[in-house]
């Protein structure tokens, strides 16, 4: 055996590929279901991107049809709905990233600085239940309790003058990205700060220690030491949601759709959804969704390599 | 002399930290507290208005403690027959998708997690990579209708099997906190990777499996996107989607309550709709306190490495 493998390498290949195989064999047969998920609700959608480039005809079907190279991306930059949904998107995914970002980043150090042990798990407990009320649920709260006249919230809102006396908050368009964003913020800061309590909890409390001696108040603990304790987590997370920039929760937005909302909320995968699957259009319905893959991952690229540039920390 | 000048200066820094941190305490008080209303109210006021009557609900008469107790709204939620079969439906997706969730990510995410494993940043990449690009969803639903899953239960517990966030987290739990010298003890006894996976590592992973369950029983529990993409048969219908029908589109509720007969329907129909919310959440919920133990440390563990 070990004269041939010093006479021939193709011997030795086929050694060394048997003894990959006889080592990891049953690590490939564990691998195997999730691969073999992953290939067929991933990669071959993937390969279905072509469809985007072609006329579909249901004869032919996923990759059958006359190749008519950018006439349906063209239809799509063309129609008046380019601009609209374009523009919504941006807005809600933007606003939901200023606000929605920075506030479970907050919360976590709020949380942090609390002394009280009880209190402390009585705040935490409750800020994550909102995380397991279904969108479904939470869209038909936000439709009871902003209700025009009955709305409890939407009343207390008018009353205390933040909103005009005279608003219908949920059909009002300039209404709807605030009211997107701002419930989006309450569903998930608490279930989010999770990461970074996490991340705070597992910082050295000697740094806390020698900040005292040094006379650094709370405020200035907090500043000095949590906030780049979290940086790297920060970071991580934000190029993630980045990464996301254009993929506005379909959910959401679909269940929170009403006829008079609809100019701020036709969003990109809504309307993929209404042209694509409810109305059969199915090459021209690829071709806004490959649109929309595409910015998201130019997103991702730029955002981690500024991250990287910046401040070393990046996901690839 | 040496200690005197100690003592002032120790004075000097309780005179100069003390009132910055006691703003800086009040200040985290009253925001917690804030924050807590903020949270906890709208949740508290659909439990009040549950059980109060919708006139005085609707009148803004109900604010912190029911008024005029009944649990008609209850009543009518456990009679509809809709609100029963998506409730079994959602059992079915839950339990067996969360249970095809865990066979499918735990191998897995052990595979990857072994470092002498030459070809993982290979596969690992495989997966990662559709986190950020993936097809769209009209090449997904024609997948879908050309294996001819479209309107089955089974797409509905079989779609999302893996998904690629809770395999890494996994991994990372695994690599992270199940010692090397037990898979070299393991080795050296002559096991094989089945079974240190399952009398080794499976035991020992209860807190990212922990999270795991919770992550996936919620997904499938609140799921109602893969009802409405791909399954339209009503007799298959979650019970999210048989609660948007009834939450948001306002169609008639079954028992006879829905039309015009009888003078309480509109305002009944509002207690109704805060009873199923209720009724909805709190199983799931539920879930949330048994395995808070294990949570905050396998979340912890297994946080975000890429």
């Amino acid at each position: 055996m070990f004269k041939k493998n010093n006479t021939s390498g193709t011997a030795s290949l086929s050694v060394r590929t048997k003894k990959y195989w006889t080592r990891n064999w049953q690590l490939w047969i564990m691998l195997l279901p999730a691969m073999l998920y992953i290939f067929i609700f991933c990669y071959v959608p993937m390969y279905g991107i072509q469809l985007a480039f072609k006329d579909y005809s249901y004869a032919t079907g996923i990759t059958g049809g006359p190749f008519v190279g950018f006439k349906y991306f063209k239809q799509y930059f063309d129609s008046p709905m380019f601009f609209t949904t374009l523009r919504n998107t941006f807005i809600l995914s933007f606003f939901s990233i200023i606000v929605g970002f920075p506030a479970p980043i907050i919360l976590a150090m709020l949380i942090n600085q609390i002394r009280n042990t009880k209190w402390k798990r009585v705040v935490q407990t409750t800020v994550y239940i909102p995380y397991f009320v279904s969108v479904v649920v939470l869209v038909s709260m936000i439709n009871i309790m902003f209700r025009n006249d009955s709305g409890v919230i939407g009343n207390l809102l008018k009353s205390i003058g933040l909103v005009a006396r005279d608003t219908n908050i949920l059909g009002k368009e300039s209404a709807f990205a605030p009211l997107y964003v701002l419930t989006g913020v309450w569903q998930s800061m608490g279930w989010n700060s999770i990461i970074y309590i996490a991340a705070l909890s597992s910082v050295d409390t000697q740094l806390y220690d020698s900040c005292k001696i040094d006379g650094a108040n709370r405020w200035q603990t907090m500043i000095n030491i949590d906030l780049p304790a979290i940086l790297p987590t920060v970071m991580i997370l934000l190029i993630m949601n980045m990464g996301n920039v254009l993929n506005v929760g379909f959910d959401k937005v679909f269940l929170m759709q009403n006829s008079m909302n609809m100019g701020a909320s036709q969003v990109i995968s809504t309307y993929v959804y209404t042209v694509g699957i409810k109305s059969g259009q199915f090459s021209f319905g690829s071709a806004v969704g490959l649109f929309n893959t595409v910015v998201n991952f130019v997103f991702l690229i730029v955002t981690n390599y500024i991250s990287k540039r910046s401040t070393g920390t990046g996901l690839m | 002399m040496a200690g005197k000048n100690q003592k002032n200066v120790s004075d000097e820094i309780v005179k100069t930290i003390n009132w910055p941190d006691k703003i800086f305490g009040a200040a985290v008080i009253i925001l917690s507290i804030l924050v807590f209303i903020i949270i906890a109210y709208p949740l508290w006021f659909v439990v009040i208005a549950s059980i109060s009557n919708s006139n005085l609900v609707n009148l803004g008469k109900v604010t912190i403690w029911p008024k005029d107790i009944s649990f008609y709204g209850f009543q009518q939620v456990f009679q509809d027959a809709r609100i029963l079969t998506g409730y079994v439906n959602t059992l079915i997706y839950v339990v067996g998708g969360t249970i095809l969730n865990m066979a499918v990510t735990m191998p897995a995410a052990y595979a990857l997690s072994r470092r002498d494993f030459s070809t993982r940043n290979k596969i690992m990449f495989y997966f990662v990579f559709t986190m950020f690009f993936s097809g769209g969803l009209v090449p997904l639903y024609m997948t879908v209708s050309k294996l001819g899953l479209i309107s089955t239960k089974t797409i509905l517990i079989v779609y999302m099997a893996v998904n690629t966030y809770n395999l890494i987290i996994a991994r990372t739990f695994i690599q992270n906190s199940i010692p090397d010298d037990l898979y070299e003890a393991a080795i050296l006894d002559g096991c094989s990777h089945f079974t240190y996976f399952t009398k080794g590592v499976i035991p020992l992973s209860k807190a990212v499996i922990s999270v795991l369950i919770l992550y996936y029983a919620v997904y499938h529990w609140n799921d109602y996107f893969n009802a409405l993409i791909f399954n339209s048969n009503s007799a298959h219908a979650p019970l999210q989607t048989v609660l948007r029908e009834i939450l948001l589109l306002n169609q008639a509720f079954a028992s006879g309550n829905g039309g015009v007969q009888g003078g309480y329907a509109q305002s009944a129909a509002d207690q109704v709709k805060y009873a199923i919310i209720i009724v909805s959440t709190l199983p799931i919920l539920c879930v949330y306190p048994f395995i808070q133990k294990y949570f905050e440390k396998g979340v912890m563990i297994g946080a975000v490495k890429g």
